[in-house]
């Protein structure tokens, strides 16, 4: 069953079209990623799902509620945690899940009941009576995350849910993640800009690029659309070689980039004397040549022409800055 | 209205208040800095004599009252500034509650904070021998400072959906909130020069400090009669706090 639709949504900012023509559905109970550089328009379809932002065109449903005529149907029905953190961190973390409890209509035993259990959840029972802004980067978003569940919502958002955390913090925060899933039976949206993160927790990504999917899948059946083996090599006539190898029909894909050559194949071992041979008969001197089973960096290289790596290089010096003024509010 | 809004009222309201008391700094320099006029300007105009003035300490508390309100409204309806800035307004936009509640219940916290910094104000004002006068014009008193507030908190909130920083908040507050302040009649009387007195005609805050001077003090001369001053604030009130509500309600986040 379908939780979430969406039907060419779109959202243009002036000539900037940041969210292109997107259709897609998340299906009840499932973990979906979007996965996608900076500046995609991840945000960009969360704020609009999540009734913050209006659609320039096309339309979306979440439980069969229109995100435009129902809005506050679908507000009680979708929790979200934000890319930017959004405490109130003059509060303590119990009454910043007070508070946003009692503006979900739950009842006042509920209430005690509920923040003890999501608290439990995320490891921070006996930080209930602390001040926010006292609290760790990585205790600040599993705060987020349990307020988010607070109002036992469908479907859960999280946008970049572990930007900027250090990698215990993100592995615990995954764990989290999966945990509300099975246990709450929670489905799941979230958007990351990492590959590990999307391998570990998603059932399904859509790969999203300057406002486009450009395939959505399980990650499974996305590596093995690239083939079954992976073969990276260096060589000194890199332009021809890949000329050649193009005529190749037991190659399934050939990118080139980096001055590298990434091919997708089945039995990869096999293929390697072959392409030796094929390359000494062109005169072509291979430098290094490797096989392995695709990783989801192949498949976005695949999908984008470019890895996410050079991207992230751009994103981690916002990221800085974004926390430097974190840290400076107070 | 409904259980949940009313619900989303009082918690934008109570967070208004603990945020209050826990800001220690707020709560000190917010009755400091009013005592410091009072003091300040008290003394050293004491032995300047205005025209129709008699004590000019009674003359004075008023004025200072009606700043602090002012200034602390001012702030609530600025801090939706701070909110925005630092994402917490995202958490409160996507809560299935209305835009209206939300600015009912933080215009009712900003009012009470700024009540209790007033009324701490006045009963200094009381020790220091300033004469005020009996229950109606308590009432009449208390009305102006709730719609004082209420006045400030809008025009707070038609500068937070305006500005994207805090620069401009500055800006306002040196071009445009203290000029009319000082053209109000808070500190020193503006009847005695007939430019200041048809300039105050078109001060907002002219008729607030006015009004609230009638009200409290006794035997006080002043331009217009309490309950002119009351209609005209009330009207003045309502427009800007339609303004600030519809200015907030198209604000995105
Ligand atoms: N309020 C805005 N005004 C103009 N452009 C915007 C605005 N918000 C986002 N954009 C642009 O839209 C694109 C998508 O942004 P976003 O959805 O934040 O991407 P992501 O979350 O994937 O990093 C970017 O090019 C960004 O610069
Ligand atoms: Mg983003």
């Amino acid at each position: 069953m379908n939780i979430i639709t969406t039907d060419n949504l779109t959202k243009k900012y002036n000539n900037l079209i940041a969210v292109d023509n997107v259709s897609f559905s998340v299906l009840k109970g499932e973990i979906f990623g979007f996965l996608g550089p900076n500046g995609a328009g991840k945000t960009t379809t969360i704020k609009m799902l999540t009734t913050l932002l209006n659609p320039t065109k096309g339309s979306a449903n979440i439980i069969d509620f229109d995100i435009i005529k129902n809005r506050d149907k679908v507000r009680k029905n979708i929790g979200v945690v934000f890319q930017e953190p959004a405490l109130d961190t003059e509060l303590t973390g119990g009454e910043n899940l007070d508070y946003h409890a009692r503006m979900y209509a739950i009842s006042r035993d509920k209430r005690k009941e509920r923040i003890n259990a999501v608290l439990k959840l995320v490891d921070l029972e006996d930080k209930i009576d602390i001040i926010v802004k006292n609290y760790s980067g990585g205790m600040k978003r599993r705060l987020e995350i349990s307020r988010g569940l607070m109002h036992y919502p469908n479907v859960l958002f999280l946008d970049e849910p572990t930007l900027g955390l250090d990698a215990q913090t993100r592995r615990a925060i995954w764990n989290y993640v999966k945990k509300m899933n099975k246990e709450e039976g929670t489905t799941i949206f979230l958007t990351t800009h990492y590959m590990d993160e999307a391998d570990y927790l998603c059932d399904r990504v859509g790969i999203i690029d300057r406002g486009k999917i450009l395939v959505i899948d399980t990650i499974e059946n996305l590596k093995n659309s690239i083939g079954n083996d992976v073969i990276t090599l260096t060589c000194s006539n890199i332009n021809s070689l890949e000329n050649r190898l193009e005529k190749e029909k037991w190659i399934f894909n050939i990118k080139k980039h980096d001055s590298k050559l990434t091919l997708g194949v089945e039995k990869g071992d096999e293929k390697i004397p072959l392409i030796i041979e094929i390359s000494q008969s062109e005169k072509i001197r291979i430098k290094s040549i490797s096989v392995r089973k695709p990783t989801l960096d192949d498949v976005f290289l695949h999908f984008t022409g470019r890895t996410i790596r050079e991207d992230e290089k751009k994103i981690n010096v916002e990221t800085q800055s974004r926390f430097r003024m974190r840290g400076g509010r107070r | 209205m409904k259980a949940t809004e009313i619900q989303a009222i009082y918690v934008m309201w109570l967070r208004q208040m603990k945020r209050f008391i826990r800001s220690k700094s707020r709560l000190v320099s917010s009755i400091v800095q009013p005592l410091f006029f009072l003091f300040i300007l008290g003394s050293g105009f004491r032995v300047a004599i205005f025209e129709g003035v008699g004590d000019y300490l009674s003359f004075l508390a008023p004025g200072i009252i009606a700043m602090a309100i002012l200034f602390s409204s001012m702030f609530t309806g600025i801090s939706v500034l701070w909110d925005k800035q630092f994402g917490f307004l995202q958490e409160v936009l996507v809560a299935p509650i209305s835009r209206i509640s939300i600015i009912i219940g933080r215009t009712l916290g900003g009012a009470t904070v700024a009540l209790i910094q007033g009324s701490i104000i006045l009963l200094i004002s009381l020790a220091l021998g300033v004469q005020i006068s009996g229950a109606i014009g308590l009432i009449f008193t208390l009305l102006f400072m709730v719609l004082i507030a209420f006045t400030a908190v809008g025009f707070g909130l038609v500068i937070a959906s305006k500005m994207e920083d805090f620069q401009g908040f500055q800006l306002i507050m040196s071009l445009v909130v203290m000029p009319l302040l000082f053209l109000s009649s808070a500190f020193f009387p503006v009847t005695s020069n007939p430019t200041m007195k048809s300039i105050a005609m078109f001060n907002p805050l002219f008729y607030m400090v006015d009004g609230l001077r009638g009200s409290l003090i006794i035997g006080v001369e002043t331009v217009n009669s309490p309950l002119f001053n009351l209609i005209i604030v009330i009207f003045i009130c309502i427009f800007m706090m339609s303004i600030g509500s519809y200015l907030f309600s198209k604000m995105e986040s």
